[in-house]
């Protein structure tokens, strides 16, 4: 079953902006599906027709099979959002958020009083339920919001740069969370800025640039299309000259330092052997940049 | 799926009570004042001035046409500036990403201010207690005129609240249509002493009509007709409901 169904989708906004040129896109359910992009690309807006907050100028959406132009409120019924940006009101408490927001999906106090607190415990936030949401830190909003977006129980979750300022302890627990989330067989699909986010959590992932969709593949296959990949090396001694070598550019940084590119044919060995054959001798080396990121940039470019 | 609906209106309207009543500061208190010093001045030193209108003292004149006005600017108010600082803090969102339909989403908030113009109105009248006791000709009269007015006007603030952009867009209507309307809609003097040219301006207002029917159920009199007043009510009602939810259903003010 396709969790989401997206086809020949438009958009132009009032300006004359155009946002979606003609965009693409099946979701497998249960997949944890990764949509990249550069900012302005069309991510929110994608996002923000599939939750009706913005209206399409042509293209059919459907949600587990159903037309949004067809039976809209079904369709949302299905679909649990988290977007970009804070959108509760700062004035409200924050078990009133969630209870409210259940009670807009027509589930009844009792049971909405039961999963706000499912939730907000499951996203350390029960203990802040009586406070004023604008009291709350800014990961705790975020928290807040994800809450939020489960309590009518989503089969399909939509998360808008959900990491998006939050610290590094903080997003490896929401990582867990989300992954947890998903092997409960909730599909997920993630918007992000992070591509490391998009490599620990998704399993599919499309590119979208321009209103449109660039790449769409799994994470693994996207992996495998990497045909270069930059490692900087740190030498133990000065290095004023490196012989060249098949398949392999060297470029030296400054005198210990040496920024490596590879095909995908060249071996590290091989390297190695190579530089030790000239008295260089590698302490560390790292990524010069994370894998996908460096994909991503040439797709996008 | 008629049950989920009331679910989300009173979702709707539950927050919308504890909005009022947590700023009540804000919303309940000010009427109660401003109302209180139109009975002392303009009831008490100027009325005792002044000679009977309809055979009633100015007082009981004009208090009918001070709880009409306190319900129609509270209901106004209450409406455009709920929908209007739920659109600029985005929480509008919550709603349109649900499955609640428009028209419940409508029902909701003008629930909301039809609460706090009640509420004001019933205050209002309380206040007035301490100045005149005034009859009471026909309650269901007054009790429907009340209500209507207020949801009319609810719906009013918030079509406002739909359109407004900024801060400044919210004060606009109700400071340069809604307070000209009504205080020359007959809450102060009674139309027929107007010259004829300003009483035939005059039944062109509205408002006129709710005041003058909303006196006709306490006093029994009335400078505009009653069954007229309230015909143009449910008028207002229907053309008002429907303009609003064509507004949401093209997403104008809500939408991109």
């Amino acid at each position: 079953m396709l969790a989401l169904s997206i086809a020949d989708l438009q958009k132009q906004y009032k300006g004359g902006l155009e946002a979606l040129s003609g965009l693409t896109l099946d979701v497998q359910e249960g997949e944890f599906f990764g949509l990249l992009g550069p900012n302005g690309a069309g991510k929110t807006t994608t996002i923000g027709i599939i939750t009706s907050l913005v209206t399409k100028t042509a293209g059919t959406i459907r949600i587990f099979g159903i037309d949004i132009d067809r039976d809209f409120p079904a369709a949302k019924r299905l679909i649990g959002v988290v977007p970009q940006e804070f959108n509760f009101s700062i004035f409200e408490k924050v078990q009133d958020i969630v209870t409210q927001q259940a009670g807009y999906y027509g589930i009844g106090r009792q049971e909405a009083l039961v999963r706000s607190e499912k939730y907000l415990k499951k996203l350390g936030l029960w203990d802040k339920r009586n406070v004023v949401a604008r009291e709350l830190s800014g990961g705790m909003k975020r928290r807040l919001m994800i809450a939020r977006g489960l309590v009518h129980e989503p089969k399909l979750l939509i998360l808008d740069e959900p990491t998006a300022g939050v610290d590094v302890e903080m997003r490896r627990g929401m990582w867990d969370f989300l992954k947890e989330l998903n092997s409960q067989g909730r599909t997920i699909i993630l918007t992000t800025h992070y591509l490391e986010e998009a490599e620990q959590l998704c399993n599919q992932i499309a590119i979208i640039a321009r209103g449109k969709i660039v790449e769409n593949t799994s994470k693994r296959e996207l992996l495998r299309k990497l045909d270069k990949e930059t490692f900087i090396f740190d030498t133990k001694k000065t290095v004023t000259e490196v012989r060249p070598l098949e398949n392999t550019q060297f470029v030296i940084v400054d005198e210990t330092t040496i920024e490596v590119t590879k095909n995908k044919s060249q071996s590290m060995n091989h390297i190695f052997e190579h530089l030790d054959s000239q008295g260089i001798v590698v302490g560390s080396m790292r990524n010069k940049a994370n894998r996908l990121e460096e994909l991503f940039m040439e797709m996008v470019e | 799926m008629m049950h989920r609906n009331l679910i989300s209106f009173t979702s709707i309207a539950r927050k919308e009570m504890i909005r009022i009543f947590r700023i009540w500061i804000q919303t309940l208190v000010p009427p109660v004042i401003t109302f209180t010093l139109y009975f002392v001045i303009f009831g008490g030193f100027i009325g005792s001035q002044l000679g009977d209108i309809g055979g009633y003292d100015y007082m009981a004149f004009i208090a009918p046409g001070l709880i009409m006005m306190s319900i129609i600017t509270n209901s106004y108010s209450n409406t455009v500036s709920s929908f209007f600082s739920t659109k600029f803090q985005r929480n509008i969102e919550e709603l349109l990403v649900s499955p609640t339909p428009d028209w419940v989403m409508v029902l909701g908030y003008v629930s909301g201010g039809m609460t706090r113009g009640i509420c004001v109105g019933t205050l209002v009248s309380t206040v007035s207690l301490f100045f005149v006791r005034l009859p009471l000709f026909n309650v269901p009269l007054i009790v429907l005129f009340a209500l209507l007015t207020s949801f009319v006007f609810s719906l009013a603030g918030m079509i406002n609240g739909i359109f407004a952009k900024s801060f400044d867009d919210i004060s606009v209507i109700p400071t340069f249509v809604i307070t000209p309307l009504t205080y020359l809609g007959g809450v102060f003097y009674s139309i027929s002493l107007l010259p004829e040219f300003w009483q035939a301006l005059s039944r062109a207002n509205p408002v006129v009509y709710m005041i003058g029917g909303f006196r006709y159920g306490f006093l029994g009199i009335s400078d505009s007709n009653v069954w007229m007043g309230l015909g143009m009510l449910v008028l207002f009602s229907v053309l008002l409901f429907s303009f609003t939810l064509y507004l949401l259903k093209k997403g104008i003010g809500v939408r991109a």
